[in-house]
């Protein structure tokens, strides 16, 4: 996966609460055997009119935000399907980093997995940062991942936790599963004591 | 050692490393896979020349995709086509055990894996899907995960994870008549909201939660995730080892009985410390529709389309607002006023027999209204088998209902089952989301045997004043 250490861009607003993994991308993308190319079907229903062009209202279609690389939302963000369709889209935009004050777990997961980085701020400071991002394109945001600040346009700094396992994956863009694979001795012998402690795990027939 | 909740047991008997910041690998003991999370998966597997660690603890099946009409000749949308077979092609490739369209033990994912007994106590369980929190009826640790997820448990069967909080949602007391494991499970979540759950790990508990049949635990814990919980549990009893016993792939013999003998150990510990309680009265719990676009806007049957304005919360009334114009209602409307166009029952929550036995009784000898088209999409190959020898299907087709083959179908609208903008479903699923059901198609969530009333009436009806249940 990509790293990420340093970020700098404008951030969309997207003032909703319970933004779902449907509306992020909805089912008709989902039929693809592909992860790329699902940044034209992000936030479909919200973004394209009936006909297929641009809903010029949406904040993705504003001249400002077409290259936003943060994303603000409202609570509870990617709540729903665990669809990692949404992370790919977000990323395949330009998204890698989503604000916000709570996101559903498997959404967080799925997004740190695609080298995104979720931050999680208190509701108040959200809603700051969100009439911030409303000033458009002169409106930098950017986030130091080694320090855990995310810069708002003002100065203000904001500190935000993550798991340290996480951020050094994505500091170093590092792939899990070779990781993972790594403790095949200590998988091994897991397997071992657990089969023989209780050999009804194993499927019958 | 001091006392532990069941979501600590199974945790602890599946750490197989912690990391130094408390991230940790966890076995997996279950992986269910369907087509439309895991082509991804299996090419990631390919491109770095990996195997599946063990392809016997993984079972394939098609649902997401597969049209509801009659499968024998193939499918025709090319994109759902290619999905199904590269599953078939992937599954045959790496070794795993796969379902297709016209075995009769193909259906939804989260139907067929305790069907077959592959779901058991005490497991872990995953599934690229987020309506996996089902399997924790049985007091499985089961949660949706992602695709690249899907692939590290294939690799390595393990997941890395972090550990959730400890919930309890305490039901006291008896559910009253014509109240349903859906009306609790919506019930629930209207109270703690859908990002109540959040960080953490439902066990159900109390009397009300005993009481439930094992296909009203899997509704009840199939929502968990509407919840926002990683998982819901409940502890194992009598009806999950008389459910599970002879089940093909359940264990046999002595395993067994070292299994029950196990599985009798999963229930948490007097003085165990949750995290969050949350306590309801099982009395006041009344059948229950959903209103908006959110699974949280639920309300009793009885009660009427709430004003946005009364929300506290600014970002709630903002919420509210966009869901009134969404499904096309005024504030002050009589929940039981409103009409619909259509209705479905099906899907993981609710496609299983007992669900099509809730339906058949309020239909019985009935007619669905005029101006409403209803269809029932069986759960399962099997739920569909059992029903047609139980005659609920003649019940259901001489009422008016077309009865299809299995699949998730109109839950999520990716075959052709779905909902034309502005049309109103009175529908058995889990998520009313805009355009869930189809474009600018309206959801109102609701049980099986309100469903059926509604079939009846042609709209929104307490299930209670038709039968005497």
């Amino acid at each position: 996966m990509k790293a990420l250490k340093e970020l700098t861009g404008v951030a969309a607003p997207l003032p909703m609460m319970n933004v779902d993994t449907d509306m992020i991308i909805p089912k008709q993308y989902l039929k693809t055997i592909s992860r790329d190319g699902l940044g034209k079907g992000l936030f479909h229903a919200m973004r394209y009119h009936d006909d297929g062009t641009d809903n010029p209202d949406f904040v993705l279609n504003r001249e400002a935000y077409k290259n936003a690389s943060f994303l603000i939302a409202g609570d509870n963000f990617g709540c729903g399907s665990s669809r990692e369709h949404a992370a790919w889209a977000l990323e395949d935009f330009g998204i890698r980093c989503v604000i916000a004050s709570s996101f559903s777990d498997i959404f967080y997961n799925n997004a740190f997995k695609n080298g995104m980085l979720l931050i999680k701020l208190p509701q108040d400071a959200v809603d700051t940062l969100t009439a911030q991002a409303e000033y458009g394109s002169n409106a930098k945001f950017s986030v130091d991942l080694e320090s855990q600040i995310l810069t708002a346009p003002d100065g203000t700094e904001h500190k935000f936790e993550l798991d340290e396992f996480k951020k050094h994956c994505l500091l170093n863009g590092l792939d899990e599963i070779a990781l993972t694979l790594e403790k095949e001795n200590t998988i091994a012998s897991f397997e071992k004591s657990s089969t023989q402690n209780h050999s009804w795990l194993t499927p019958a027939n | 050692m001091s006392a532990r909740t069941l979501y600590d047991k199974i945790w602890d008997a599946h750490v197989v490393s912690t990391e130094p910041d408390g991230t940790c690998l966890i076995y997996i003991d279950r992986h269910l896979v369907h087509e439309v999370t895991s082509a991804q998966a299996f090419s990631g597997l390919r491109h770095n020349n990996r195997q599946i660690r063990r392809p016997e603890l993984t079972l394939a099946v098609v649902d997401h995709n597969i049209p509801t009409s009659d499968r024998s000749q193939g499918i025709d949308d090319p994109e759902s086509k290619l999905q199904i077979d590269t599953l078939r092609s992937n599954t045959a490739e790496f070794g795993v055990e796969y379902f297709d369209a016209t075995d009769v033990r193909q259906g939804i994912v989260h139907i067929i894996g305790p069907e077959q007994g592959f779901t058991l106590p005490g497991t872990t369980v995953v599934c690229g899907d987020s309506h996996t929190a089902t399997h924790g009826a049985f007091g499985a640790l089961a949660h949706g995960i992602g695709t690249s997820e899907v692939e590290h448990v294939l690799a390595s069967q393990t997941l890395l994870q972090t550990k959730s909080k400890n919930m309890q949602v305490l039901i006291k007391g008896k559910l009253q008549k014509g109240v349903t494991a859906k009306d609790l499970t919506l019930a629930i979540i209207a109270k703690t909201g859908t990002a109540g759950g959040t960080g953490h790990v439902i066990e159900y508990c109390g009397e009300a939660i005993s009481d439930l049949s094992m296909e009203g635990r899997m509704t009840l814990c199939n929502m968990a995730i509407e919840g926002g919980a990683r998982a819901g549990l409940v502890a194992p009893d009598e009806k999950t080892f008389a459910y599970l016993k002879g089940r093909p792939k359940a264990p046999k013999g002595a395993d067994w009985d070292a299994a029950v003998e196990y599985w009798k150990t999963l229930k948490s510990d007097e003085g165990a410390h949750y995290d969050q309680i949350v306590i309801l009265e099982a009395k006041d719990i009344a059948p229950v529709v959903t209103w908006g676009t959110s699974p949280e806007d639920a309300l009793p049957i009885t009660g009427s389309v709430p004003d946005p304005q009364s929300f506290e919360d600014e970002h709630k009334q903002a919420a509210a607002k966009r869901s009134l114009e969404y499904m096309g209602l005024t504030a002050g409307t009589s929940l039981d006023e409103i009409e619909i166009d259509k209705v479905f029952i099906g899907s993981c929550t609710n496609g299983r027999i007992e669900d099509l036995r809730a339906v058949a009784k309020v239909v019985e000898g009935k007619k669905i209204a005029d101006r409403v088209s209803a269809m029932v999409v069986p759960g399962s190959g099997l739920v569909k088998k059992q029903a047609e020898e139980e005659g609920i299907a003649d019940i259901l087709i001489a009422a008016g209902f077309d009865w299809r083959e299995p699949g998730c179908s109109m839950c999520l609208g990716m075959n052709p089952d779905r909902l034309k903008p502005q049309e109103r479903c009175a529908s058995t699923s889990n998520r009313n989301f805009e355009g869930r059901q189809g474009h600018g198609g309206r959801t109102h969530l609701m049980s099986p045997a309100m469903a059926a009333a509604a079939a009846v009436t042609g709209k929104l009806t307490d299930v209670r004043t038709m039968v005497d249940s």
